[in-house]
Parts: C-alpha cells; structure tokens; sequence
C-alpha cells in the first residue's frame, strides 16, 4: 500500500481504479513564414474557434457548476481579445516572420510570467488561465485533440495539474475524484470540484508515472489521503466511512429544493447558525433555507481594535449576496460573558453572565452600536438581511434601540446611502423576555429564543460549572412551556417565532416544538439535512 | 477629462470576475478609460492590464475617462465599483 499526503479540496471518499490523465505536450516549432498577412489571418481565425468552443464550455458549466463558476470561461473570452495579448501576437508574427503557434506560445509564456511574478497566491494561479487559452489556440492551430478520456467505467483521475477547461470538459459520469500534483486552493479547478461535490486532493506528493494506471486507490477527501493499492482493512474502514457520506449526500439529494414539511402539511423553516463567512459554503452544502443565526461577533474578537463601519460592511454584504436572496438573520454584537475582547476595556465582574453583555454595551455606548447599524443597513441592499438584538428584558431597550436605528436610517439617508427597510427581531432568551413576550411581540418583527441562555438563566445553573451537570436538564418543563409560550404571544400578535439555541437540534424535541407551532428551527449547518428529514418523516394528525 | 479614486473594499480585491465585468463596463463606453495603482495606469478595456494591478482590499485605485460620454462613462463606472468591489 502506498500512502500519499495533499491538501484536500472537498471532503469525501472515492475508491475506484486509477486513470492517469496526461496531457499531451505540444511540440511547438518556429518556422520562418513569408507571409505574414495569412499567418495573422490563420491566427484570428483558430482564436474565432477557441472563443467558440469557450462559449460552449461556458453553457456546459453554467448547467453543471452555476453562472459564479462559469463566469471563468467568459473572462478566458475576454482574454482572447485582450488587445495586448494580440498585439503580442501580431506584433512577433510581423516582425519576426514566425509562425503563429510560435508567436502565441512565446506570449502565452510571457504574460503566465507576469503572473507568475506578483505577490500574491491568487494572481499567481492566473498563469494557469493564460497557458489554458493559449494552448487552446495552438491545438486548434495545429489541428491535434485535446486530450480527451477513454475510460468506460468511474475512475480517479490522477494528473499533473488540471486546468479549469480540463475539468468541465470531463465526462462527470466517468470521475470519482481528482488528484493532482499541483495546483492550489484557489485554482477553479478546486471550486468547481467543490460545486461538483467530487473529492478531490491537490498538492499530493504522488510520483505520476503509467504504472498506476488502471490499479486500485482510495481517496480519502476528509484527511486529505490518497492510498494506493489500500491493504484489507484501510479499503474496509473507508467502505464504512463512504457508505455513511454517502447516506448524507443522498438525503441530500432526496431533499434538496424540497419544502420542509410534515406529512400531514405543516410547514417549518430549516435555517442555519453560523459564527464567521466561511462557515457560508457550509450553509449552502447543507441546503439550509437561511442563516436564522449570524454570530457578528467574530468581527470584533479576530480584530485588534474596534472593526471599523466598511470592515463590517464588506462582510455583511459578502454574506448577504452569498445566500442570494435568502433570509440572513445577524445578531447585533453579543460580547461580554465569556466571550472578550481586550480593547473593550470591559471591568472583570463577579457574574459576567448577567453583567454588561450583548445589547447592553450597545445602549451604553451608543458609537459601537450605530457603527455597526450603519454596515447593517449598507449591506441591505444586497440580499435579504434582518437584524436581530440579543440579551433583551425589557420594552425600554426596544424603545432605545428603535431610537438609534432611526436615527442611523436617517443619518443614511441625509447621505443619499441607500438601505431596505429590514425585518428587525429580538433574541428571546432571559425569562424576563419570555413573561412580556406580549408586549415585545408588539414592538418587533420576529423572535428567535435562545435556548441555551434561557436554560441556564431560568434553572439558575451556570453552564461553566461542570460541578452542577447532574442538576441540569435540557429538556426541563420550564423551559418547553417558556418557549410554548413565546410561539403563542408571537402568533397571537402576528409575528413568527423560530429557535436558534441548541435544543433546536434536538431532534427529540422536534415534534413537540411542531405542535408549539415554531416556525423556524435554526441549527449547525451538519444539522440541517436529519432535521429536516426528522421534520418529513412526521404526523401531526396522529 | 472626469477622473475620481475609489479604496477597495471587496476582501478578494480585484479577482478575475470583477475585472471582466469592469472591463465589460468600461469597453461599452466610447471614451478611453485608465486605471491607476501606485502609480502604474493602464487601459481599462484590457483585462490583463486590470488583472495586472492586483488591486487588493484597501488599495487605491485612479479612474481617469476622457471622451464624448466621460460623464456618463465615470458617473456608471463609479456605480459599479461601490456595487462590486
């Protein structure tokens, strides 16, 4: 068995017979041309039929990948008629009579260098876009096939590295995985084996050679491992391990698009929690109908000092245009606790639990508070954004708040900034919130109850203590009819009520919260999928 | 001659995507339009002198248009900048 290490793409397991995908090298010639009008005419001709090709590579990953992922083969058209790519071009063919396969190669090399070149690891991977388009032209010029695969069963794909036209152009049927030499996390080939849910490792210390062909090898995309020839137990653990990632991707697939909805027709909304952007791609694998939790607060603990107004603009709205068009819930900072950060200056307290936290350090100091209203609002614009306020026990924060956040409104508006009017909610999580939760249901737009807090505020158990565990119940009845009540006010009001604290993935709990008639469950993104399948396999009518 | 500056703030800064569409805008305009960084200007219309920039997160970049519809050309230019990068 032969063990290789990379860096993982997108998780996974594939275990099939190797395919190793070699590019044929194009031998390329200078020849002295006489005339070099034809040769500029040969030129722009193969480059009319590699735009025309990129234009059907566009289509085929617009169908299979999506127009974000697609967008590359346009920018490879735009390429091809970059004036001074064909100045370059035009330029060697004229004054030094060569031949245009020459004249493009030796461009090709000269702007991959320019890329090449600069300091950054994105940039760098554009060499690979020129090289792509490049040889293209030359095969077209030359009159050879790409590379194309023979296979006719599933396979590995082993390469050297892949370009982003490589990868559409393969017969998704025929790969179960990609592995590659080079390459790197930025390269499209990356995303798109992302978009296509295919396992894929790049950066693996594999020799490539023809004797691999065709032999056995498992690819493990979780650890980032390739095994080739696997021994009898390796090839029995990663069996185990692929039937259980395949039982999650078909579920998935079963319930993709799909409403979440009880067999007898009641209908709850499966959102997602998350604490920082990257957990986005997450949110989206996982099929979840929104982000109900949006923590912001990772945007003050990962900086230095306060974040400033486009510092947080830039990630709402990266959040926002993500989701396209889905629901994002971001609570407002929840700092405090046990959750610092130094330039804060916050004092120690005795109980941080009910000290100075969340919207309390907003309403007393109110700068922080309209900063981030003000990206909130900026960011609008872009998607479907709502706020929602934590830490709230009584209708006088709901009073202050409003009057700051029309105060930001307005102060936008004097500037010609544009903003949508956002839904604005309040996180239900001290029992003080739950017993006015009439009179809040008034003031808002939705709740969302924090479980976690409102468990501990009203069993009165700090859950930092490890001391106390035996005490502590999770599905205490105090807790199930604090929420039963919320629903109830909500609705009696005409507002929705959803949970994002823990129980909400309590799939125990599911149906009980059902007949509360909750109307959002928010949970981890790896929770989405059982839940909702929880949610499908129910009868409320029983 | 319209010219104006604008600090990126997309946290990619200028990648491939945007700078096609930049360059898709900028080419539906008859005037000429330049970008600058630090200095370095190049032709808006060329997606490799965009690219080129490696205009990041925080940079300064220069639009100068000059033509028969600058005012227009800088005015939807500016647009498309606060709106994508």
């Amino acid at each position: 068995m032969i063990t290789c290490n990379g860096k993982s793409v997108y998780g996974g397991i594939a275990i099939g017979k190797i395919h190793v995908f070699a590019k044929e090298k194009q031998r390329i010639t200078r020849r002295t041309i006489s005339d070099t009008a034809k040769e500029q005419h040969r030129f722009d001709e193969a480059r009319a039929e590699a735009r025309a090709q990129l234009a059907g590579l566009y289509d085929k990953a617009l169908k299979e990948v999506g127009e974000a992922n697609a967008a590359i083969f346009e920018i490879h058209q735009m390429m091809l008629d970059d004036e001074d790519y064909l100045d370059s071009v035009n330029n060697m063919i004229a004054d030094q009579s060569v031949n245009a396969e020459y004249a493009v190669s030796i461009t090709a090399d000269n702007f991959a260098e320019m890329f090449s070149s600069m300091d950054d690891a994105y940039m760098k991977e554009r060499a690979a876009d020129v090289k792509d388009i490049s040889e293209r032209v030359v095969r077209i010029l030359m009159n050879t096939d790409s590379s194309g695969m023979s296979a006719n069963e599933p396979v590995i794909i082993l390469a050297d590295d892949l370009a982003p036209s490589e990868t559409v152009q393969l017969d998704k049927e025929l790969v179960l995985s990609f592995v590659t030499v080079h390459g790197s996390t930025n390269s499209h080939t990356a995303i798109l084996a992302r978009t296509m849910n295919i396992p894929a490792i790049i950066g693996t210390n594999v020799e490539l050679s023809s004797e691999l062909e065709g032999r056995t090898a498992i690819v493990d995309g979780f650890n980032a491992v390739v095994y080739i020839d696997p021994d009898e137990d390796t090839l029995a653990k990663m069996q185990k391990r692929r039937d259980e990632d395949l039982e999650k991707r078909r579920l998935l697939q079963e319930l993709k698009g799909k409403d979440n909805v009880t067999k007898d027709g009641h209908k709850v909304l499966v959102y997602a929690n998350i604490g920082n952007t990257k957990d986005i791609p997450y949110v989206l694998q996982n099929d979840a109908g929104g982000i109900g939790l949006f923590r912001s607060e990772f945007i003050y603990l990962e900086n230095d000092t306060y974040p400033t107004e486009d510092q947080q603009f830039a990630i709402y709205k990266e959040v926002a245009e993500k989701m396209s068009g889905k629901r994002v819930i971001i609570r407002t900072l929840d700092i405090g606790a046990d959750k610092q950060a130094e330039y804060f200056e916050l004092d120690k307290e005795e109980n941080p639990a009910m000290g100075l936290r969340a919207i309390r350090i907003c309403l007393t100091r109110p700068e922080i508070f309209k900063t981030q209203l003000r990206a909130l609002y900026r960011a609008s614009k872009y998607g479907r954004i709502a706020i929602m306020y934590p830490m709230i026990t009584s209708l006088s924060e709901i009073k202050k708040i409003k009057a700051i956040s029309k105060e930001v409104k307005a102060e936008l508006t004097a500037e010609g900034i544009p903003y949508n009017d956002v839904e604005e909610g309040i996180m239900i999580e001290t029992p003080a919130a739950v017993m006015i939760s009439d009179l809040l249901a008034k003031e808002v737009d939705f709740f969302s109850i924090g479980t976690n807090d409102l468990s501990q505020y009203t069993m009165a158990i700090d859950r930092q203590n490890p001391k106390i565990d035996e005490f502590f119940d999770p599905h205490h009845e105090a807790v199930l009819r604090m929420i039963g009540m919320v629903v109830k006010n909500a609705h009696d009001n005409g507002i929705w009520a959803g949970i994002c604290g823990e129980l909400g993935a309590d799939m125990e709990l599911t149906e009980r919260f059902l007949r509360m008639g909750v109307d959002e469950l928010s949970v981890s993104p790896s929770f989405v999928l059982p839940l909702r399948n929880t949610i499908r396999n129910l009868d409320l009518s029983k | 001659m319209k010219e104006f500056s604008y600090v990126i703030t997309d946290p990619e800064g200028i990648h491939a995507r945007p700078a096609g569409e930049f360059v898709k805008a900028a080419k539906s305009f008859e005037s000429s339009v330049k970008i600058a960084k630090d200095g370095k200007q190049v032709d808006a219309k060329r997606i490799f002198g965009v690219m080129g920039l490696a205009a990041k997160q925080g940079h300064e970049i220069v639009i100068t248009v000059e033509g028969a519809d600058e005012d227009k050309a800088a005015a939807e230019l500016e647009a498309f900048l606060k709106a994508n990068l």
